[in-house]
């Protein structure tokens, strides 16, 4: 199978639509993601931007709508996507390593039964250092702070060597050293021409980390560049009005959160 | 020595020994993942849920032919797996909740099939009610080969897949994200796992089993902090529970299942207590030497304090009925005595104290060390 990274869109879902239990959790959201930029999904809690996340993933079925990597179905650019779990998504008392962790990443590409290797090892051993975590290969993973296992999980998405980086919330509760880890990496995945989708929280930082953003609220309230669609008015559209003039473009930046 | 040497040579004692070494490496192996899975309870319902397939199996076939009850015993442990996974995908009943109906369905289920056939006058009956707490006496040669090889079958499935049952315990949306097909995998781990229920079902009884899944692992948790260690030393700990209980029911004419459960929770209790790392009585004894560590610093700071008020002679002795007020008799007394013999304190003769000149250069080190902590 060869995988296509021609077309002009990295990442195109149209029409997804995802309801549990009768409550609409997406609605008829389209995500269009251009090659080679920092994308943010923001939106208030239970926008469904995890949800949205999930269903681009496969993880979830949705009723309705299609995702194409590439021009072509998920399914068949799998090995072109990789995925960064929320960090709370994991028990981090199971019994491995930091670097065991980030030898995970490699499976996918190792096929049935065969096991990693010296090459799978030393490719994770190079992520973990590109992350600054080098010192903590042998580390028992519950040994490690919240921003450190935030980075294992990166590292991990790192040895898959894809094209496009799908991350959920990486900045959740991480420290400084963490966050600036982050932002330095997303940089360095953009100048390689790679494509990071994040769900993000904290709309201070938007404007600086990221150069694209899709507002979400079940539906899709705009999407587009930085400068174009991060505007109080959109926020107050995503946010139900319960934002004060934050750090939304047009009518200058503001620094409260009110919600 | 008679108990070793009747070991190698009667019998009756090696068929036991061995049998119970084999149930206890599949259960204890298997076990480990249901551990890390949270999945200890789900081991129980299956097992309560094996005694109507083993009701059921010789009804139909009229036959006790070990494997004929094991399959017995599989398919209605799984079915009840299914059904748990199914009810709660289904409707909103919680998982707990749905393990508690289901156990509890199946294991009356098998009682009362177990009961219509104890009331049939059929020559082949005796012995399905060993089914509830087992009896490792009755172990025959064939028994053990059988659950040898069924076992080996569970054992063979969690070496081949080894990395795909890890992630899939770990971490089972970023397995998906592979191209795992992560349901079948699930589906297989949990059928491996109704294997190893099955094999020890005769042994220790479906009321018990679910412990030899998991007291092996919680123990083999506590020792370690790799996965292929832990499966090693859980099917270790599961065999050794499994000879010892099994030979202890057989010398002392007790119900297998009880005994073999007693030995394994022993194990566990062991573990929990003293494990290097996790250990409760080591966390224990580590939180009272830095409470007593940190005693010994706040009575040198006192003393210290003290000594500064009186810039002209800092060795002059002090009455300590005031640290005595603020910190607790006991705890100033033995912090004093201590102090003395490390030579940083000194008792004066009118029965004041006072720190030594080394105690006062020590006081004032730590004291710097406390103000400025080493950020890195």
């Amino acid at each position: 199978m060869r995988l296509r990274t021609s077309a002009t869109l990295a990442i195109e879902a149209t029409d997804l639509t995802l309801a549990y239990q009768q409550r609409p959790v997406l609605w008829d959201v389209d995500l269009e993601v251009p090659q080679g930029v920092l994308m943010a999904i923001v939106g208030p809690n239970g926008a469904g931007k995890t949800t949205l996340l999930r269903a681009v993933l496969g993880l979830l079925k949705p009723a309705a709508g299609e995702v194409r990597v590439f021009g072509r179905p998920y399914a068949e650019q799998r090995r072109l996507v990789a995925y960064v779990p929320q960090r709370g998504s994991v028990d981090w008392d199971f019994p491995t390593t930091a670097l065991d962790i980030v030898t995970m990443g490699t499976y996918g590409g190792l096929g049935w039964v065969r096991r990693p290797g010296v090459s799978e090892r030393s490719r994770a051993t190079a992520a973990l250092a590109q992350v600054g975590m080098q010192d903590y290969a042998d580390r028992q993973i519950s040994q490690l702070s919240g921003g450190q296992q935030q980075r294992v999980f990166l590292a991990r998405a790192l040895v898959q060597d894809a094209q496009i980086y799908l991350m959920d919330e990486p900045f959740q509760g991480v420290d400084a050293t963490t966050e600036r880890a982050i932002v330095d990496l997303l940089r360095t995945l953009r100048a390689d021409g790679k494509t990071v989708v994040a769900v993000h929280h904290d709309l201070q930082t938007v404007v600086d980390y990221f150069d694209q953003v899709t507002l979400l609220n079940v539906r899709r309230i705009d999407a587009g560049s930085v400068e174009d669609v991060f505007t109080d008015e959109n926020l107050r559209l995503t946010y139900g009005g319960r934002v004060a003039g934050i750090g939304g473009r047009g009518n200058g930046r503001a620094s409260d959160l009110s919600a | 020595m008679d108990v070793l040497s009747d070991l190698v040579f009667d019998y009756t004692l090696r068929t036991v020994a061995l049998g119970s070494a084999a149930l206890g490496i599949v259960s204890g192996a298997l076990g480990a993942f249901a551990v890390l899975r949270r999945q200890a309870l789900l081991g129980d319902a299956m097992s309560h849920a094996a005694l109507p397939g083993v009701a059921l199996a010789f009804l139909i076939t009229g036959s006790r032919a070990p494997l004929v009850l094991m399959i017995g015993a599989a398919l209605t442990g799984w079915l009840a797996a299914v059904a748990i996974v199914g009810v709660v995908r289904a409707s909103r009943v919680k998982t707990d909740t749905a393990m508690a109906l289901m156990l509890s369905v199946f294991f009356g289920a098998g009682l009362v099939v177990l009961t219509f056939i104890q009331r049939q006058p059929a020559a082949g009956k005796a012995g399905l009610d060993k089914f509830l707490f087992g009896q490792a006496a009755a172990m025959l040669e064939s028994d053990v080969i059988t659950m040898a090889s069924v076992g080996a079958v569970g054992l063979l499935g969690v070496l081949v897949l080894w990395k795909e049952f890890k992630l899939l315990s770990f971490d089972p949306d970023f397995a998906a994200t592979l191209g795992m097909p992560t349901r079948r995998l699930d589906v297989l781990l949990t059928s491996l796992l109704v294997i190893a229920i099955v094999v020890g079902l005769k042994t220790v009884g479906v009321v018990l089993m679910s412990a030899m899944v998991v007291a092996p692992g919680a123990a083999a948790r506590q020792w370690t902090n790799r996965l292929g260690v832990m499966v090693t030393l859980s099917a270790l700990l599961g065999a050794a529970a499994g000879v010892l209980g099994a030979l202890v029911s057989t010398a002392a004419e007790t119900s297998t299942g009880p005994t073999i459960v007693l030995v394994a929770t022993a194990f566990v209790v062991a573990s929990l207590l003293f494990a290097p790392a996790r250990g409760l009585v080591w966390a224990r004894l580590r939180g009272w030497r830095s409470q007593r560590l940190l005693a010994l610093e706040a009575v040198m700071a006192d003393l210290a304090a003290l000594a500064a008020q009186h810039s002209t002679d800092a060795t002059r002795p002090h009455d300590v009925a005031a640290l005595h007020a603020l910190r607790g008799r006991a705890i100033v007394e033995s912090a004093l005595s201590e102090l003395a013999a490390d030579g940083l304190a000194q008792r004066h003769v009118s029965g004041g104290w006072s720190l030594t000149p080394r105690g006062l250069a020590e006081a004032d080190r730590l004291a710097r060390l406390r103000r400025a902590p080493d950020d890195v």
